[in-house]
């Protein structure tokens, strides 16, 4: 492994397609990529590995050219490369699979697809070519289905054919496998090195290890900005690349094993129509957890996490009898009235939903500490008390942050959810529940707030934890199951589960497999 | 041929012309709002068109001249929005409104002098013969040109926004301005283009009314036109047609009332002449009620700024 | 090119800057479209801002100061509450005009007795009356989902034709001789809102607008109410996950800004105007959007907004009489401040770079 920041030629002696030299990105107050290089071979798989906010994401948009370098040289196909616009890097052979934004949910797969080609053929003609494509590399598509009724995956197959139906060089896929099952996985990774052989080069960002020692032909490793190390994944350990990527070494969050007491949530046949547009209703959701317990709820995204977290906070409201917190009925409870009686959450969306973004830190503690922390009084607001409170969780969670009065947009991702979560578990509460407690945020902070949440569950409190990260649900919880459009499994012991089991209880992988059976 | 004084062919002929402005200023707003915006200036632009439609015909003699001079109008006076909510990235319902209350006072302004003066007369398109053909002449060929192109541009509108790759980019952008950047698209330059366009529509919309419908010109001539075109846009769910469906609805009922008034009807005139604007208000519950944003049709961006951050 | 970049922390100087800066560039504007229309800029200029405060008719032209801005601020007030939460009353005309009916309706019905209590009950009747005509797009939007500001300009409309029915038959006076209107409230002690200071133009309405902003500032500050009115106006999903109901929060904020804006009509309807007529209502209730943004929806903020728009309309007649200008002038004028205020207003929250300096300060 090298340790420098110097370029490495493309593996096993393949001609060359993609080079960069000395690229360096500056944003206010942030430097994004500092001096990176690196090189892709024709038909490689080249991972972009880094934790959050290393600078992958802000790489592979100049390479698509959504942002412009400050400095430093690229070269595509022996040409010097400098895409004004995505169009230009489009026609050039270079296509992208977004992590996120880049679908439109009124519209159908056919138009979708059409918005991301520069000339498209008349619609009837690129339904069938989509057709035929996603047949060809088993990812079966109907172009006349509305984006907003497809499931993760199939949304994902909706951009990947719209790359491939033009012919790229490059594919650049940003974090493709956080929606997908285990089984769905393996499909994509399929997928891929089947591109791979036809002659396409793949630049893979991820910071899932496995995956990259599963897939990738060479790595480049990104530390806040910088190219920390390039290595072949296959000849690496995940432990030694995790090391390079994070810079530390990482202790798992202690646990102390509590005798379980009472129930202190139960959720018994719980059944609610998804206010979110294109959202996904829940069916017939039964669970409880007891005192110092911790469920984890799996699920890929849009399999009904959102409208679970907005039924237990309150949000949305259900018959009395389906939902209990202590034995009480409290199902028609809204929000104030579950904190109140000691059930706190913590929504998925940050910017918008569990804070308001506009807002400063102080405002956002009395968002939900009002009624725990006893910050109004008859109905006025006690704003040195709420400082106070806000105050102890920034100290007490090691939130970086000029002041309590700063709004909450200007932290960064992690630092937010830290003051979040500490919000939350700092009002003594008997039930808490969390939608991707660690979303977004780098490994040190993740495992500060892991370890807060089974501080808490030793205390007593009963937890639910909603995550897509399976590692993370089975390093915190007690119990396990797996959301799948709007069911829950029935929740089972951590212990002694494999992947397998647990790619089975995540309902396979929706039928992608048959497409490739056919081959 | 008559039902209580009043004869349905001359109904059905006069609610095609009535319903002329509102139809062409909806038209326009449905493709303002497809593309994202909420402009609440219908009415400013529209009598700022009809002030300009008034003018320019005056002076040039040429009624075409003054559709042309009402279009320009209305899509300048659409810039200022544009200008304020694409590149300042003011708020669009604050904007949308002092564009109203500034178009109000600037041809209130500008009309001074034009009081009592008449305007050259909008001819009819097609030959006199037809028009007198029993039932099918008036309602078919007895009308000016703009109706005929008003028609003609609902199903421009219906094509353009449903067939071609423009009306597709424009649906796109109205979804989900973050998507159309991410492939490259130019999100806040395509608004400023469908902002313009919903501009020159009401603009050509309120020169009909000084032009054709009044003909004269009067302070505040619009009266509340811009507003029910809003609500037809809902009412419509964004789709031309019913765009079309909508204004001759209303146009039908602003008809009606005035037949009655004018038979005599024992409805009290203020009653009837809040006909319209209660019809508005009924028609707006019926279509929202019950049903969800996403239902309706309602672009996802709709009234929300663009502002590419990274 | 020039780029906007967004601020992390909105700009504290800007917040306050912004409206002096806005009133300038309309200052500098205006003169020139002035100029444009063959008046002299700094002449008129000086007639609107100069000389209602300081110039030879000030002792009179400074009461009717507070007699403008009174009704301006109680609807401005009541608007920016809704603003604030994101809901948008647009049609505080209509309140104004039913508050105005209903509480002269009161009045009237009891003509000529003498009573205490006949002014408040008007006062009640007025508020009732704006509330009321507010309830009904406040209801249909929580009920049926229905655009409030659509259905709230609709009711301006009919309220324009029921003040018309009302002035030529079931309010009409019948000793007017024909005429249209209604009996007139100066010559009926016990309904009239007669001045309490006049030299200041200070009548009920003016002490209520006073009492009203102080008590809103208040609320939005330090009442948890006030917290989830900004907060369902900033992240309405936070709103909901804080606990707000937004039925009772658009309820709340409908029927208030309805009842002051009624207040505003019944006060000015038994006082400055005096009787029920077609056109007494002088465009208050659409002014007053202006003078909610213009005071940054701020209820202190709204009181100096309604003095600075009430200059503008005394200076706008002084400007008028003396000087010619055409009173449509004014409301371009007005109509122009608030394009500027919502300009200037995106540096608050953005701020203009180059791209090569946001790169290099990037950089330290």
């Amino acid at each position: 492994m090298t340790g420098t920041g110097t370029e490495k030629g493309g593996g096993a002696g393949r001609p060359e397609l993609l080079k960069i030299s000395g690229v360096t990105k500056a944003y206010p107050g942030v430097i994004a990529n500092s001096d990176v290089g690196f090189t892709v071979g024709e038909g490689e798989v080249h991972a972009l590995l880094g934790e959050n906010g290393a600078g992958k994401s802000t790489l592979v948009k100049m390479i698509y050219g959504l942002v412009r370098p400050d400095s430093g040289s690229m070269t595509f196909r022996g040409q010097p490369y400098q895409p004004a616009k995505p169009a230009e890097a489009r026609r050039l052979g270079v296509a992208m699979v977004f992590q996120h934004f880049s679908l439109f949910e009124a519209l159908n797969v056919a138009e979708n697809v059409a918005l991301g080609m520069e000339s498209p053929p008349p619609m009837r003609e690129l339904a069938s070519r989509i057709r035929a494509v996603s047949e060809e590399y088993g990812l079966p598509l109907d172009p006349a289905r509305m984006v907003g009724d497809l499931s993760a995956g199939e949304r994902q197959r909706v951009e990947i054919i719209r790359c491939l139906l033009q012919d790229p060089k490059l594919l650049i896929m940003d974090e493709p496998t956080s929606v997908l099952t285990p089984q769905e996985v393996e499909i994509l990774f399929k997928t891929l090195r089947q591109l791979s052989s036809e002659g396409t080069a793949i630049l893979y960002i991820s910071h899932k290890l496995e995956e990259i020692k599963a897939l990738c032909d060479e790595a480049t490793i990104l530390r806040r900005g910088k190219v920390v190390g390039t290595c072949t994944p296959r000849e690496r350990t995940a432990r030694e690349m995790a090391e390079l990527m994070v810079g530390t070494t990482l202790t798992p969050p202690e646990r102390h094993p509590v005798d379980k007491g009472e129930v202190a949530l139960g959720v018994s046949d719980l059944s609610v129509a998804s206010p979110i547009p294109f959202g996904t209703s829940l069916k017939n959701v039964s669970f409880t957890v007891a005192k110092g317990e911790v469920l984890g709820i799996a699920g890929v995204a849009g399999n009904g996490q959102d409208e679970l977290l907005l039924a237990l906070s309150g949000e949305l409201r259900v018959e009395p009898d389906r939902l209990r917190i202590a034995s009480h009925a409290a199902g028609d409870l809204g929000p104030v009235e579950r904190r109140k009686a000691g059930l706190v959450s913590a929504p998925e969306d940050r910017y918008g939903h569990a804070a308001a973004p506009d807002m400063s830190l102080i405002e956002n503690a009395f968002l939900t500490g009002a009624i725990r922390r006893g910050l109004v009084n008859r109905g006025f607001i006690d704003w040195g008390k709420t400082r106070a409170f806000a105050e102890e969780v920034i100290a007490e969670y090691d939130v970086r942050t000029p002041g309590p009065e700063v709004a909450a947009r200007a932290l960064s991702g992690g630092n937010l959810q830290k003051f979040l979560m500490g919000r939350e578990l700092n009002q003594s509460p008997s039930v808490i529940v969390i939608n991707q407690p660690t979303w977004g945020v780098d490994a040190a902070a993740a495992a500060a707030i892991r370890q807060a949440i089974l501080d808490r569950a030793a205390e007593g409190a009963a937890v639910v934890v909603i995550s897509q990260d399976l590692d993370e649900l089975l390093e915190v919880s007690d119990n396990f199951a797996v959301l799948n459009e709007g069911r829950l499994t029935k929740p089972v012991p951590v212990q002694g589960l494999t992947m397998d089991q647990i790619g089975l209880m995540m309902g396979g992988a929706h039928g992608m497999e048959v497409a490739h059976h056919a081959e | 041929m008559d039902f209580g004084g009043i004869n349905p062919v001359i109904l059905i002929a006069g609610l095609m012309a009535t319903s002329v402005p509102i139809l062409l200023a909806a038209l326009g707003e449905a493709v303002v709002e497809r593309s994202g915006v909420l402009n609440l200036g219908v009415e400013g632009m529209m009598i700022v068109g009809a002030l300009g439609g008034f003018v320019v015909a005056v002076h040039t003699g040429s009624p075409f001249a003054g559709f042309l001079g009402g279009a320009v109008a209305g899509a300048a006076l659409s810039l200022i929005f544009a200008a304020l909510t694409q590149v300042f990235l003011a708020n669009q319902v604050a904007t949308g409104l002092a564009l109203t209350l500034f178009g109000l006072g600037l041809s209130s302004l500008g009309g001074q002098g034009y009081n009592g003066i008449k305007p050259p007369h909008t001819v009819g398109l097609l030959p006199d013969a037809l028009a007198k053909i029993p039932v099918a002449g008036p309602i078919l060929f007895g009308h000016d040109w703009v109706v005929y192109f008003s028609i003609l541009m609902t199903a421009a509108t219906w094509y353009v926004l449903k067939f071609t790759r423009v009306g597709l980019i424009i649906r796109a952008v109205g979804e989900n301005h973050d998507a159309a950047h991410a492939l490259g698209y130019k999100v806040n330059r395509i608004r400023l283009l469908c902002i313009m366009f919903g501009g020159a529509m009401a603009g050509i919309g309120g020169a009909y009314i000084s032009l054709v419908r009044v003909p004269q010109w009067v302070d505040g001539i619009t009266a509340g036109a811009g507003w029910i075109a809003l609500a037809i846009v809902v009412f419509a769910s964004w789709r031309p047609w019913r765009v079309l469906a909508g204004a001759w609805l209303f146009g039908g009922i602003s008809v009606l009332q005035l037949n009655l008034q004018a038979a005599g009807s024992a409805i009290p005139v203020e009653y009837l002449s809040m006909a319209p604007y209660l019809l508005t208000i009924v028609v707006l519950v019926i279509m929202s009620s019950g049903r969800g944003k996403a239902s309706m049709g309602a672009p996802a961006s709709l009234g929300q700024n663009f502002h590419a951050a990274r | 090119m020039i780029r906007l970049e967004k601020r992390p922390n909105p700009s504290r100087f800007w917040l306050y800057a912004t409206p002096p800066v806005a009133v300038l560039l309309t200052m500098v504007v205006g003169g020139i479209l002035f100029a444009a229309m063959g008046k002299n800029p700094i002449e008129v200029i000086r007639t609107i801002f100069w000389d209602p405060i300081f110039g030879e008719f000030a002792f009179y032209l400074r009461g009717q100061l507070l007699v403008k801005a009174g009704p301006l601020i109680l609807i401005a007030i009541g608007l920016a509450l809704g603003f604030r939460a994101g809901i948008w009353n647009i049609g505080a005309e209509g309140q104004y005009i039913i508050g105005a009916i209903c509480g002269a309706a009161v009045g009237l019905a009891v003509f000529p007795t003498e009573n205490r209590l006949i002014f408040p009950a008007m006062v009640i009747a007025g508020a009732f009356g704006g509330w009321l005509w507010a309830m009904i797009p406040a209801i249909l939007k929580t009920r049926f989902n229905t655009n409030e500001i659509l259905v709230s300009l609709m009711l301006v409309y009919v309220a324009q034709t029921i003040l018309a029915k009302a002035s030529t038959s079931f309010l009409k006076n019948p000793e007017g001789m024909g005429f249209p209107g209604s009996r007139n409230f100066n010559t009926y002690p016990a309904a009239k809102n007669g001045y309490l200071i006049e030299s200041l133009g200070l009548h009920w309405g003016g002490v209520a607008a006073l009492v009203t902003a102080v008590l809103i500032y208040i609320l939005l500050t330090r009442h948890i109410a006030g917290f989830q009115i900004r907060l369902a106006g900033q992240a309405p999903r936070a709103a909901r996950f804080h606990g707000v109901n937004p039925t009772r929060l658009v309820v709340m904020c409908m029927g208030i800004s309805g009842a002051l804006a009624g207040l505003a009509g019944l006060f000015e309807v038994a006082g400055p105007a005096g009787q029920i007529s077609i056109d007494f209502n002088t465009g208050y209730g659409f002014t007053a959007i202006i003078v909610a943004f213009l005071g940054r929806l701020n209820p202190l903020g709204i009181v100096l907004a309604g003095f600075l728009m009430a200059l503008t309309y005394v200076g706008g007649e002084m400007a008028s009489t003396n000087l010619g200008l055409p009173s449509a002038a004014i409301q371009v004028f007005q109509g122009m401040l608030l394009f500027f205020l919502l300009g200037v207003d995106v540096l608050t929250n953005y701020r203009f770079r180059l791209p090569a300096a946001a790169a290099t300060a990037g950089a330290k």
